[in-house]
């Protein structure tokens, strides 16, 4: 309920919300630091870091190389808590985790639910638990109050979508297409058609993300959608002009 | 399997949630096939004209005279078209993929001989085919390469991570997600979301059903032990099935030893105390993987052999120990090869040549009148130039120098 609670307040005084993406230690931490930094001061209001995985399934092109580039420094699952705990202390945002399930896993459920929390966690996004495979990872969920969110696919029908509305918290993340990362979407009439169906079937926030590149994006999902994801975007940023490009990107945005 | 797709411990469907309504369809369809017998039906009349089933079961004299115990009886799947195991599964794949009228099929494959069942397959029933293989594969097996372009399939090289299977597996993946409503993922074994571990394992279980009758046909009763070697998976689990009701006998599986047990360059994964278990590509097994749950980097001379994970079902039956598990190491394995070759002049694919090591080391302790049988899952002129190689062969590599200079000429 915090989570969804923190994004209402912001959505009083904003008309769609902006979450991003990072890749923790891609290309370093002290890098992270600095996107981090200019995201918030540019009016970011939720982060997403992803632990990096060497089998990103869900990702394109750009994150899986921001993936491998990080675990190929060095990054550790606990370099990864340890910087969530100091960027949470210093912002007044919610950050989430985003990794896939073997990292969960692999570090104990329970134990990692506890780390999160400590850390200043408020939510994770894991795309290859479904609820039917998590039904301790959403017990946990509850106990430590972090929420899970769900993710809506265009494929989804309206019967798993109000499934899946009943494990989620915090918001709904809605995919845009069929695919993985980084690609282009079109937000045309099948689009909104789908948005609706998303709105019909949860009365969770819905954060929109794959494919969300431009201010004409987030535009177009204003009033459509509560909040919008710009993943592997900032990403590329980073890669072609550096960190400092992000602040003035993120104020073009809205 | 249970409902959730778990075979005791091991399993499951950790999918994204973009594919979950594709899987709703694909465990419908698989469920309606299975419950029918005319399916089955079809199934075994498209192998025994379109491919060589029943494949023989052959007696091999020489090597159980060299040995000196239990007589060896080699199951023959490299005598299936395309020259491997693969095409059992491939083919009733393509079945069910006819029935879901889909019309492009994609697939991941180690060695190649996957790829090559699918782009056959495809070619056969009019699909798109587009076949997914790690760099390092496509250059150790570039002759399926060929013939998988030359039968209409399109072949991605994969670039990313460990460049071999567990990566041609991601990448087959982020296809799908892509492209889900028309493009059916023929995987290629007995691992991934359920319920593609038990439906590979079917459409396998035709070698071990075969294998029992032959046996008791040249033998007159049920062989003391039955050997495979282990990769994902599919071709144990497709002769051990049939076998696991029979109580005598020993089931065992040869993983990859690679440079040996000790040298952290193996894919031994459940004969070795180096794999935990862990969720990735879809399914929870043991993987070879470090402290933080990324994969680790595997090697075999074999690349149908060199992954991270292994079938869930053969996790499950290791747990309760109805397979034993034993690894070869690339140096055996090539001795077993070349063994094999000189004595009965049959020529097994590097990764089948595991199983024909595991069993060596053992079939001379056990009594004459017992019998064993050696899964062929391939055969191994696929693999001429990575074997060439490993034999440092003078007159071989004078033939490549020779057409690599004819060719730069013209």
């Amino acid at each position: 309920m915090q989570l969804e609670q923190q994004l209402r307040d912001k959505l009083k005084d904003k008309d769609i919300l902006l979450m991003t993406h990072i890749v923790l230690g891609y290309p370093s931490l002290d890098v992270n630091r600095e996107v981090i930094k200019q995201m918030v001061e540019n009016g970011v209001d939720c982060i997403e870091m992803q632990i990096p995985f060497s089998e990103p399934m869900a990702d394109g092109p750009v994150i899986l190389k921001a993936n491998q580039t990080s675990l190929a420094a060095g990054t550790k699952v606990a370099d990864c808590f340890t910087f969530a705990a100091e960027i949470s202390e210093q912002y007044d945002i919610p950050f989430l985790f985003m990794t896939y399930y073997n990292i969960i896993f692999k570090y104990g459920e329970e134990d990692f639910f506890k780390r999160a929390k400590e850390s200043g966690i408020k939510g994770f996004i894991i795309p290859d638990l479904p609820p039917e495979m998590g039904k301790s990872f959403l017990t946990l969920a509850d106990k430590y109050q972090i929420s899970p969110i769900l993710i809506y696919t265009p494929t989804s029908t309206d019967e798993r979508m109000k499934e899946l509305a009943t494990y989620g918290d915090g918001f709904i993340y809605c995919v845009a297409r069929r695919g993985v990362t980084g690609k282009k979407s079109e937000f045309d009439q099948d689009f909104d058609g789908y948005l609706a169906r998303c709105r019909s079937a949860t009365k969770l926030p819905l954060a929109v993300g794959f494919g969300i590149q431009s201010k004409e994006d987030i535009q177009a999902l204003k009033g459509k959608a509560d909040m919008a994801v710009i993943g592997s975007r900032t990403i590329q940023l980073v890669e072609s002009e550096g960190a400092g490009a992000v602040g003035s990107f993120i104020a073009s945005l809205r | 399997m249970d409902q959730n797709g778990f075979f005791g411990n091991w399993g499951g469907a950790y999918i994204p949630e973009i594919l979950h309504q594709t899987f709703v369809e694909l465990k419908e369809e698989y469920t309606r096939c299975r419950k029918d017998p005319a399916f089955w039906q079809e199934y075994l009349t498209l192998m025994s004209t379109y491919s060589c089933r029943p494949t023989p079961l052959t007696y091999a004299e020489n090597l159980t005279h060299h040995f000196g115990g239990a007589k060896i009886y080699i199951k023959r799947e490299d005598l299936n078209h395309t020259g491997a195991h693969k095409a059992n599964n491939v083919m009733g794949q393509g079945l069910l993929v006819k029935r879901m009228g889909k019309k492009r099929v994609i697939a991941e494959t180690g060695a190649g001989q996957h790829g090559m069942a699918t782009a056959t397959m495809a070619a056969k029933f009019g699909l798109d085919c587009t076949i997914y293989m790690g760099e390092e594969d496509v250059l150790r097996q570039r002759p399926n390469v060929f013939w998988m372009e030359k039968m209409g399939a399109t072949v991605v090289t994969v670039k990313d991570g460990s460049r071999t299977l567990k990566d041609a597996i991601n990448e087959a993946f982020r296809d799908w997600v892509t492209n889900v409503d028309n493009t059916h993922y023929v995987f290629g074994t007995a691992c991934g979301p359920a319920p593609f571990p038990e439906m590979v394992a079917w459409f396998q279980s035709i070698i071990g059903i075969e294998a029992a009758k032959q046996i008791i046909q040249y033998h007159g009763k049920m062989p003391a032990r039955v050997y495979a070697c282990v990769g994902g998976g599919s071709n144990a689990m497709g002769i051990f099935k049939r076998f696991l009701d029979e109580s005598d006998v020993e089931l065992i599986g040869v993983e990859a030893g690679g440079h040996g047990a000790d040298s952290h360059a193996h894919a031994i994964r459940l004969s070795s105390p180096d794999a935990t278990p862990g969720v990735a590509q879809g399914y929870k097994t043991m993987f070879l993987q470090d402290e933080d749950g990324q994969m680790k980097h595997t090697h075999s001379v074999a690349a149908g052999l060199d992954y991270v994970g292994v079938s869930p079902i053969l996790s499950d039956l290791w747990d309760k120990k109805l397979v034993r598990f034993e690894s070869a190491t690339d140096t055996e394995v090539m001795q077993a090869l070349d063994l094999t070759m000189k004595q009965e002049g049959i020529i097994p694919a590097l990764e089948s040549s595991h199983a024909f090591a595991g069993a060596f080391k053992e079939v001379g302790k056990l009594a004459k009148d017992d019998a064993i049988i050696i899964n062929q899952s391939g055969r191994g002129d696929k693999d001429i130039f990575t074997i060439a190689h490993a034999f440092d062969d003078p007159s071989w590599k004078k033939f490549i120098i020779d057409r690599g200079k004819e060719y730069s000429n013209s």
